[in-house]
């Protein structure tokens, strides 16, 4: 090849590149824009939303639809702010979120390592879990929380929230565990470790990716629920999605969007900041089940 | 009495039989080799001992007591496996600790085995290290030292070589028989390689297809194969097993027939025939000889009572150093002959070759069990 021609293909393969970086900020600016509007328009006072420019930067920045989201917007009846009920909610998910990902480890450990007749059929049931609508669990799970006496209650919520993750968080911690050499499971059996010792000492320690996979696909999940948060939440157990709709939707007076703004993001915020912290585990965790060894 | 008893011993996963009717035994400080192709069973025979898989009917007893129900941490035994299988959070000391831990033996005794057993398997600069971290040769020798470590009364080593390289191999080997010439322990060994199974058994079991083909000692084994399978399984390079008539009988003398490409068919006449060899006069039967029961004239057993010789045509001649094989047909077959390394043969040439008939054995083709 000569230089000449050698020279063209350098210059047409910036050209290709210039043409995908465009055309990738296009696509990063089209993504971020309801997220700008979102934090301009939630450090703005009222009037300044009211006078049209949704785009315009903050002509006088302030910080007061953030506090007024926090802790004194009226949320249905009451002027308590969003932070009652982000109580609410991380008080729902952490144990939610624990309990669904420390059970489906063990289901997927005995699935895989411990296997008994009809295995694959108790899997193929919690497989199942995974795509029933939510929908069609409402009311038998309705009954069930009112015979319970959970009905309304946050453990009540953690409860369904558990129950209903148990599909997928099994059907993670299976497909993980059986790349898992049952030889070390052996090796740990002849040492005399027990069930429950050979699930700490052996394979917890080698489940990292998976473990992060599953946290962050249950919290994002449950978090952002609305539909069982609305309908088994009691006076005292309603989670922030609810609240959010609820200040959103409260009648009294103007709408006050910046902080409408505001309580959006703030609702968010949990969820992306897991997200920030261990997304590249994510990647990696969905990865190790794709390519072995 | 045996210290290790396997008797009858069936083995079903679901509908499919893996084993048929095992019955082995082995001494106290014994090293029993099961051997046999790839997926004739043996893992699953040494996981039944271990304990690992239940058993469908038979028994086992170790040292005169049945471990049927025992856990496999209650059996006595260790274990080392084909991959290792040595935990990967855990360092080497970690690895080498972890069943005494589990048993609550107390942090300096567990120190002081540990020290024990690294330096016998040198191996005490490695202890703080992850697997991750080492090479092959010192993953296999961690999972020695965390079966060594435990001083069982039977060892159980699955393919424990098979992930090293041939001189690492080789190695290991003569180190694993050195080790249990000192620590006189029962060993249950499993490979696919024939030749661990001779230099390291003191009883071997080859196994096909989840049947027992024979059990007996290296010598008898070689010596003896019970069938054609053992025959040609058994020794590299492999046994010729050809194709032959049998003639003479009643009085006569019985003489071995195989037929040449281009000549007269070659008679080797045996001295020394037994009865049961006189049943099949003028029959076919299977003619095995190894290949260094077949040699140049010069070269063969001065001990031999009976020597056959006949010439043969030599089709391709290969030096080996040590020695020299040579090819030749007989009875519609290859043949290997191993002669010295200076014998003057050439490709082509017809050379006179000494069947050592001591040696040879016979089978019937259709049972394939041996005759004499
Ligand atoms: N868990 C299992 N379920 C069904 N079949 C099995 C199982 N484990 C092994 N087998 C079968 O048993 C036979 C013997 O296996 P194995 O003992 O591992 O052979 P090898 O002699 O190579 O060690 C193989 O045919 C294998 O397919
Ligand atoms: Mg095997």
């Amino acid at each position: 090849m000569s230089a000449a021609s050698q020279d063209v293909a350098t210059r047409n393969s910036i050209f290709v590149r210039a043409i995908i970086y465009v055309v990738l900020i296009l696509f990063a600016i089209y993504y971020l824009l309801p997220l700008y509007v979102m934090v301009v328009n939630s450090l703005k006072p009222l009037d300044e939303i009211r006078q049209g420019n949704m785009l315009a930067l903050p002509k006088q920045w302030t910080i007061a639809p953030w506090l007024s989201a926090w802790s004194t917007a009226q949320i249905g009846v009451q002027p308590v702010g969003l932070k009652p009920y982000f109580i609410n909610s991380v008080l729902m998910v952490v144990p939610a979120v624990a309990l669904s990902t420390i059970l489906g480890a063990l289901n997927g450990y005995v699935l895989t390592k411990w296997r008994f007749k009809g295995d694959n059929i108790v899997f193929g049931l919690m497989l199942l879990a995974c795509f029933i609508p939510f929908q069609i669990v409402l009311i038998p799970s309705a009954r069930i929380l009112g015979l319970t006496g959970l009905a309304g209650t946050i453990t009540g919520l953690v409860l369904i929230h558990a129950i209903y993750g148990l599909g997928f968080t099994t059907l993670f911690f299976r497909n993980y565990y059986e790349a898992f050499p049952t030889e070390l499971v052996r090796a740990a059996q002849i040492d005399g470790a027990s069930f429950f010792q050979i699930f700490r000492r052996i394979l917890l320690p080698s489940s990292g990716p998976i473990i992060v996979v599953t946290v962050i696909w249950q919290f994002t999940n449950i978090w952002n629920d609305f539909l069982f948060g609305s309908s088994f939440s009691g006076f005292n157990s309603i989670p922030l999605t609810v609240a959010l709709n609820n200040l959103v939707n409260s009648s009294t007076g103007v709408k006050e969007y910046n902080v409408h703004f505001a309580g959006a993001i703030l609702a968010a915020l949990p969820t992306l900041i897991v997200y920030i912290v261990s997304g590249r585990y994510f990647v990696r965790g969905l990865m190790a089940g794709a390519v072995k060894g | 009495m045996s210290f290790l008893k396997i008797s009858n011993l069936y083995k079903n996963y679901g509908q499919v039989e893996i084993l048929k009717d095992i019955n082995i035994e082995i001494d106290k400080g014994g090293f029993l080799v099961l051997v046999g192709p790839s997926g004739c069973g043996k893992s699953t025979l040494l996981n039944t001992i271990a304990g690992l898989e239940p058993i469908t009917s038979g028994e086992i007893a170790i040292n005169g007591k049945s471990v049927a129900g025992l856990h496999p941490s209650k059996r006595d035994i260790a274990m080392v496996f084909q991959s290792y299988a040595l935990y990967p959070n855990m360092t080497v000391a970690g690895n080498i600790a972890f069943g005494m831990e589990i048993r609550g033996v107390p942090k300096d005794e567990r120190d002081k085995a540990i020290k024990q057993v690294s330096d016998i398997l040198q191996i005490g600069h490695l202890l703080d290290r992850k697997p991750s971290q080492l090479s092959g040769g010192q993953r296999q020798r961690v999972a020695m030292g965390r079966a060594l470590v435990r001083d069982p009364q039977v060892f159980l080593f699955d393919e424990p070589l098979s992930n090293l390289d041939a001189k690492l191999r080789v190695d290991m080997r003569t180190e694993i028989k050195r080790l249990h010439q000192r620590m006189k322990t029962t060993i249950v060994y499993v490979t696919h390689d024939q030749i661990e199974a001779m230099t390291l058994a003191s009883k071997i079991a080859v196994l096909k297809d989840g049947i027992l083909q024979q059990f007996g000692t290296p010598a008898e084994i070689y010596n003896s194969p019970a069938n054609m399978f053992v025959a040609d399984f058994m020794g590299s390079p492999a046994m010729n097993l050809l194709n032959c008539r049998l003639e003479g009988g009643a009085g006569s003398s019985l003489s071995v027939i195989l037929d040449r490409p281009g000549d007269q068919p070659l008679a080797l006449p045996i001295k020394l025939a037994n009865g049961a060899l006189g049943a099949y006069a003028g029959k076919e039967i299977i003619f095995g000889v190894r290949p260094e029961a077949l040699t140049d004239p010069d070269g063969a057993d001065r001990n031999a009572k009976s020597i056959a010789e006949g010439e043969c045509l030599i089709e391709v001649v290969e030096p080996a150093g040590s020695d020299t094989f040579a090819v030749t047909k007989l009875g519609g077959k290859e043949v290997v002959a191993r002669l010295r390394a200076d014998a003057a043969i050439h490709a082509g040439q017809k050379t006179k070759l000494a069947f050592n008939l001591d040696k040879a054995v016979f089978f019937d083709p259709k049972s394939q069990l041996r005759i004499a």
